[in-house]
């Protein structure tokens, strides 16, 4: 069954792979405007953003449906990966912004005498690609320390990240945190010498966004089938049974904490070049929980899961908002609601749950109901705390 | 402080035990007009006396009139029989730019001897004429009137104004005044005026007094007068040295109010807090629910609030859907009015905890065991609720009016307290108390309470535990209703508004210790004290709370169950 299961979401990431790495860059650089199969750079870019998205989503579904931890800041790891690539781009953009000066705009505007010192090596590309993963990574690894160390967990630990995201995120509201204040980081212009409005670059950062998702799926499935998974997995169910089997539960949770980051940082700076912009609204707390979200209506504690999830939620979302914006939220909530309540397994799910409903559907006609058993299966078994 | 503090002052007000006449001061309305019109017509130095009279009846009639005059709009109107009336003339005119005239001595319109009004054009009248010396004269005069003006706090503002003035010649006016002026507060405002006008005195001996006086009197206002007294080189050595001992000792006091106004202050946002959290100390803390919809619980409330408001107004239509439902108005008047609040919080408390009770009823009681997914489903729940709100009540924020008795402020030694913040402390006191003897003195609170100390067990007992579920999540739902109705008096009242407490209710509750309510208003005070201790010092609402927001994380470190954590031999 579990193989079968496996064998068939490989088969179907193919094809995704195909369709995603090859068949829409193709038909967007290759067709013409005009021809039916002609695909927008519009739509390319619309597509880039998701799987900027589903990046994000497996980062929390690795983090809350393998390891048990419901991070509610987990968009604080996207927007600083985000900043931390802004400020390159920012920097790309020379003499050529409002102000013609070498500053940035909104350091001219403020009236910066010079270049803050933490923002002079973000001239360097790879200075700011690796900052993209070691500040994510720092900040997790210094707040996961304190956190896990003390034993803050189950829903302590979804409030604390909760609170940190909050603190961040009104942090780079203030003008004076040198990172733009509420406008953020925006108009940029290059990225290594390229034309970020081309075309072509942004062929190029969908194809590397493609990448990283079809990457980081598959250093994810070789984590979770690993012995590490395994023990990621016990410490989701009962942590103190896994505690008291003489594994430091703590330095696996931070580990897993910290990888999560390293990859929310990464989707976010690829999302960054995609979408033009990175402000503090990125990392409000209610993006978090709208991540979360993504993975619950996908499924968790699958990998395929949250991809789908991450895709389907945002392309309803990128239909509703504007056919009926003003249901949107009604639609969001309740299909979380929805979800939470009577399909905790998402939509990947949904086979394996149809299958049951039509199992029990024959089984019904086929035998005599016993009312003893029908009043037992009303009342739902206790399931594990996972507190 | 005022003779009566102000509630009283309503309370009494309302009952018809006193009328505004008693609190008039000297002079009738007819004797003032008599006394201008003598002014009027006067010449030379008779004219001088009898201004000065007018500065001391506090009359508004008069000062306005002595403006207008300043000004050239007063007129001498001759009539038939030769007698002068003064009168001066309406702003508004009619189609030929005449206007009628308004009689000085009466304060009636001027009519013929047929009863007709009289017209007239400002050129063909004759302005009663000022100098400059007298112009100045008027100008004092109206300076003083507002002085001895029947409403305290205007003449504590003029004494204020005067005796920045740095005129000697108002010293005489505010003496008199002080011999007559039976508040206290305001006595001591004018005894500042006087020490801080002698201060530009040019006897050394008198400024030394002036300077003493000011210090003991703790006077506030003359720290600026003083400072530039202090600069002042020229002016004789003991004098200088008495002004700085004065100026230290005020600057000892603003620190000393400062500290205690940051106190109070702390204190009455740690009341909020604590308001705010008291529902959640209940869900949360009692019942391991985690309801991200309380912050909507409490708009919920603040929402209730604003429609009782305009029910007993005019009415109101509200988008309701893009159908606008016109909900009826009392048009209630008067201290009918102003009782809006009163019932306007056992309404929220009750709309609140019936929404808590549906809430409760279609997704919470799926979730008891599943603390992590009610977290979820109620941020869905939130959600909808939110726009719901946005979509019957509009997308922008609406106005909820105080109470005329929550306006204002009185205060002790110079330190102000604002009446709202003063009631929210009252108010956070009595709903701990109540809900403290709730849940210790009653049934009900009995049966709270073995339900959430062990579920199982108290079902074997007989103990609906379904029912006491709902009814705690009721009641705490009711209490964020509760703070809804207040936060509705202080704050803006938007779909949002929930959002802006959820954070810090949350974290008040994990830093008092989940399930313990003294941890809550511990927490709370302790919190709102920090915060407000911060902004002081740092000059920044928002770098003070994420000062507070890291110094949480750092304190969970040392106590991870709170201040004060449940023991339990259960690990989980």
């Amino acid at each position: 069954m579990r193989s079968e299961r496996s064998r068939f979401e490989l088969w179907f990431l193919a094809l995704f792979a195909l369709v995603i790495l090859v068949i829409l860059p193709g038909l967007n650089a290759f067709t013409s405007a005009a021809s039916a199969l002609h695909v927008s750079d519009f739509t390319i870019n619309l597509y880039g953003k998701y799987l900027c998205y589903a990046v994000l989503a497996i980062s929390v579904d690795l983090l809350w449906g393998y390891t048990g931890l419901l991070s509610l800041g987990q968009c604080l790891f996207f927007a600083l990966g985000g900043y931390a690539f802004g400020m390159y781009l920012m920097l790309m953009i020379g003499k050529l912004g409002q102000y013609h000066s070498n500053l940035p705009d909104f350091m001219v505007f403020l009236g910066y005498p010079r270049l803050p010192a933490h923002w002079v090596p973000f001239r360097h590309f790879w200075f700011a690609a690796l900052a993209v993963m070691w500040v994510p990574g720092l900040v997790a690894y210094i707040f996961g320390f304190l956190a896990f160390r003390s034993r803050i967990r189950g829903v302590y630990f979804s409030i604390l990240t909760q609170a940190l995201t909050y603190a961040a995120c009104l942090m780079f509201f203030r003008n004076d945190f040198t990172f733009g204040g509420n406008n953020g980081l925006t108009d940029f212009k290059f990225v290594l010498g390229y034309d970020l409005r081309s075309a072509a670059t942004q062929r190029v950062l969908y194809l590397l966004t493609g990448v990283l998702l079809f990457a980081t799926y598959g250093f994810c499935r070789w984590l979770t089938s690993s012995k590490f998974g395994k023990v990621q997995r016990a410490i989701r169910d009962s942590e103190n049974r896994v505690l008291f089997s003489g594994y430091s539960t703590p330095n696996f949770k931070l580990f897993v904490f910290v990888v999560c980051a390293v990859i929310a940082g990464l989707a976010g700076a690829l999302y960054v070049p995609q979408v033009g912009i990175i402000n503090p609204s990125e990392m409000a707390t209610d993006k978090s929980l709208e991540v979360i979200v993504w993975v619950a209506v996908g499924g968790r504690g699958t990998l395929i899961g949250p991809i789908i999830g991450a895709i389907v939620v945002n392309a309803i979302k990128s239909w509703a908002t504007r056919a009926f914006p003003d249901l949107w939220l009604f639609i969001l909530g309740g299909m979380f609601i929805l979800v939470v309540l009577f399909l905790p397994g998402g939509i990947v799910s949904l086979p394996e749950r149809l299958g049951e409903l039509a199992r029990k559907f024959r089984r019904a006609r086929a035998a005599v109901p016993e009312p003893v058993a029908d009043s037992a299966e009303a009342k739902p078994a206790p399931e594990p705390d996972r507190t | 402080m005022n003779p009566l503090p102000r509630p009283i002052l309503f309370l009494l007000l309302t009952l018809g035990l006193l009328t505004p006449r008693l609190l008039a001061g000297p002079g009738t309305e007819a004797e003032v007009r008599h006394d201008l019109v003598l002014t009027l017509l006067s010449h030379g130095p008779e004219r001088h006396e009898l201004l000065h009279q007018l500065a001391r009846s506090g009359s508004k009639v008069a000062a306005s009139v002595l403006t207008s005059w300043t000004r050239g709009e007063i007129y001498a109107y001759r009539t038939p029989g030769g007698k002068t009336i003064p009168v001066t003339l309406e702003e508004q005119e009619d189609a030929k730019g005449l206007a009628r005239a308004i009689r000085i001595d009466t304060g009636a319109v001027l009519v013929d001897a047929k009863g007709k009004a009289l017209k007239f054009d400002d050129s063909t009248l004759d302005t009663i004429d000022t100098d400059m010396r007298l112009r100045m004269d008027i100008q004092q005069a109206i300076d003083v009137l507002s002085l001895a003006s029947p409403v305290p706090d205007e003449r504590r503002s003029a004494a204020v104004k005067l005796g920045n003035s740095g005129k000697m010649a108002y010293l005489p006016y505010l003496e008199e005044r002080l011999t007559e002026e039976k508040i206290a507060d305001v006595r001591r405002t004018i005894e500042e005026a006087i020490a801080t006008l002698k201060l530009g005195s040019s006897d050394p001996s008198v400024q030394i007094k002036a300077a003493r006086n000011l210090a003991r009197l703790n006077a506030l206002g003359a720290v600026d007068v003083l400072t530039q007294f202090v600069a002042n080189k020229s002016a004789d050595p003991d004098a200088l040295a008495a002004a700085r001992i004065a100026l230290r000792s005020i600057q000892e006091h603003i620190s000393l109010v400062n500290f205690f106004g940051t106190l109070f202050r702390g204190v009455s946002l740690g009341s909020i807090l604590l308001v705010v959290s008291l529902g959640l100390a209940i869900t949360f803390g009692l019942m391991g629910v985690i309801n991200m919809a309380h912050g909507e619980m409490i708009a919920v409330g603040a929402y209730t609030a604003y429609l009782v408001e305009n029910i007993f107004g005019s009415g109101i239509t509200l988008p309701f859907f893009g159908f606008g439902l016109h909900v009826p108005g009392l048009h209630a008047t008067g201290s009918f009015y102003e009782s809006n609040f009163i019932f306007a919080i056992p309404a929220s408390f009750v709309t609140a905890a019936i929404a808590g009770l549906v809430l409760e009823r279609l997704v919470i009681r799926f979730l008891y065991r599943r603390p992590l997914e009610s977290l979820l489903a109620t941020w869905g729940v939130s959600l909808v609720m939110q726009q719901g709100f946005r979509m019957v009540f509009g997308a922008n924020n609406v106005q909820v009016d105080s109470p005329s008795w929550l306006l204002g402020h009185f205060s002790i030694d110079d330190v102000m307290f604002g009446y709202n913040r003063v009631f929210v402390v009252g108010f956070a006191i009595a709903i701990v108390l109540g809900t403290w003897l709730l849940l210790t003195k009653t049934p009900l609170g009995l049966l709270i309470r073995s339900v959430m100390q062990n579920r199982r067990m108290a079902s074997c007992m007989g103990v609906r535990t379904d029912w006491v579920n709902m009814l705690t999540f009721a009641f705490g739902s009711g209490l964020a209703g509760l703070a809804g109705a207040f936060l509705s008096q202080i704050g803006n009242v938007g779909p949002s508004m929930g959002q802006t407490y959820i954070v810090d209710s949350f974290m008040v509750v994990v830093v008092g210790g989940v399930g313990s309510i003294v941890g809550t208003v511990y927490a709370s005070l302790g919190m709102g004290s920090a915060d407000q201790v911060l902004q002081q010092v740092l000059g920044s609402p928002v770098l003070g709370k994420i000062i507070v927001l890291c110094f949480i994380i750092l304190f969970l470190q040392w106590k991870p169950g709170g201040l004060f954590a449940t023991r339990s031999r259960n690990l989980d």
